[in-house]
C-alpha cells in the first residue's frame, strides 16, 4: 500500500494539484469571507466582536489537527522505515505553525473586547502557547541536524512529546476554570452554537483546510525537488 | 449597511484586525513558499542543463524528473 504513495508515482498529481487546490480555496474562502463577515448574526452578548471566532477557531482545530497527524505520521515513519512518511510531516508543519500563530494572535485580539485584556495565562491559552514551541522545535530540528537519521529521530521524539500538550488544550476548558468558555461544538452530542453561526464556520474552516492543502502540497513538491537537486549532484 | 459592516457596532477595528492578520499571515505564507519552489525549480533546471547527454539521458529515464522540467517550462 505504500508503493502507491512513493514520491515518484504520485509526483505528477502534487504538481499538477496545487492550481486547483487554490482555485477552490479561492472560492471557499470568498463564500467563508461573506458569510462571516456579512450574513451571520451578531451575539447577542459579544455583538459583533464574535465574528472573530470564524478565523479563531478553524485557525486552532487545523493546527491541532496538524501537529496530531505530523505525530501519527512521524512515528509511522520511524515504525515502518518509511521516509515519504517524514517528507510529507515536513511539508504539513509549516501551516500547522501559521495556523497556530493565526490562533494565538486572533486570540488575543478577541480577548480585548471580551475579557479585557489583550493575554491571560489561562490553561488554553498556555497550552495553545506551548503548541507553538513544539512546532517552532519541530520545524528548527530540520533545520538544525544535516544527518537524515538523526532529525527523523529527534524530529519524532519532539512531535511524541508534543502531542502529550493536545489533549490538554482540549480538555483544559473542562479541568480548569479558564477565561474561555466550555467547547460550543460537539460532534457526539448536540451543539450549543446556533446553525447560523455553525455553518459559516464549517464554511471557514473548509477554506483553511482547503489552504494548509495548498502549503503542504507546495511544500511537498518543493521537498521532492530538492532530493531530485542532490540526485543530479550524484550523477 | 455599509455603514453597518464598517462600524460593527464599535468592534471594527478588532474584526477588521484579526481577519486582516490572518489574510496576511496566508499570503506570506503563499509567498515563502511558492518562492522556495521556484528558487528549487530554477536550480534543477540549472544543473540538469549542465549535465553531459549521457547523464542527461540516464536522467530522463526517471520520470520525475521529466515532470519537474515541464512543469517548470510551463511555469
Amino acid at each position: 500500500m505504500f508503493k502507491l504513495l512513493e514520491p515518484n508515482k504520485i509526483f505528477q498529481i502534487t504538481s499538477k494539484a496545487p492550481k486547483y487546490v487554490l482555485f477552490l480555496f479561492v472560492v471557499v474562502m470568498s463564500v467563508g469571507l461573506v458569510e462571516a463577515l456579512i450574513l451571520s448574526p451578531e451575539d447577542y452578548k459579544q455583538s459583533d466582536a464574535v465574528r472573530i471566532m470564524y478565523v479563531h477557531v478553524p485557525a486552532a482545530w487545523i493546527s491541532l489537527g496538524i501537529f496530531s497527524s505530523i505525530t501519527i505520521l512521524s512515528f509511522s515513519g520511524f515504525i515502518f522505515k518509511n521516509k515519504n512518511f517524514f517528507l510529507i510531516s515536513k511539508s504539513l508543519a509549516p501551516s500547522g505553525f501559521v495556523f497556530n500563530i493565526i490562533a494565538l494572535v486572533t486570540g488575543s485580539i478577541w480577548g480585548k473586547p471580551t475579557w479585557g485584556t489583550w493575554w491571560a495565562w489561562d490553561a488554553r491559552i498556555t497550552s495553545m502557547l506551548i503548541l507553538a514551541l513544539f512546532y517552532a522545535l519541530y520545524l528548527i530540528s530540520w533545520r538544525i541536524y544535516e544527518n537524515e537519521e538523526k532529525v527523523f529521530k529527534i524530529s519524532t521524539f519532539i512531535t511524541i512529546l508534543g502531542i502529550i500538550n493536545v489533549p490538554i488544550i482540549k480538555y483544559s476548558v473542562d479541568w480548569w476554570n479558564t477565561l474561555h468558555q466550555p467547547a460550543s461544538i460537539n460532534i457526539l452530542s448536540k451543539s450549543s452554537i446556533h446553525s447560523s453561526m455553525l455553518y459559516p464556520l464549517l464554511i471557514m474552516t473548509a477554506a483553511f483546510a482547503l489552504f494548509s492543502l495548498l502549503i503542504f502540497l507546495m511544500k511537498y513538491n518543493t521537498e521532492l525537488i530538492k532530493i531530485k537537486n542532490k540526485g543530479l549532484d550524484r550523477l | 449597511m455599509i455603514n453597518e459592516l464598517l462600524f460593527m457596532n464599535g468592534y471594527a477595528v478588532y474584526v477588521f484586525s484579526a481577519f486582516g492578520f490572518t489574510l496576511l499571515s496566508f499570503l506570506s505564507l503563499y509567498l515563502v513558499t511558492k518562492v522556495q519552489f521556484i528558487e528549487e525549480q530554477n536550480k534543477f533546471v540549472a544543473k540538469f542543463g549542465s549535465l553531459n547527454t549521457e547523464q542527461a539521458i540516464s536522467a530522463k529515464s526517471q520520470r520525475i524528473n521529466k515532470e519537474i522540467l515541464a512543469d517548470a517550462t510551463n511555469n
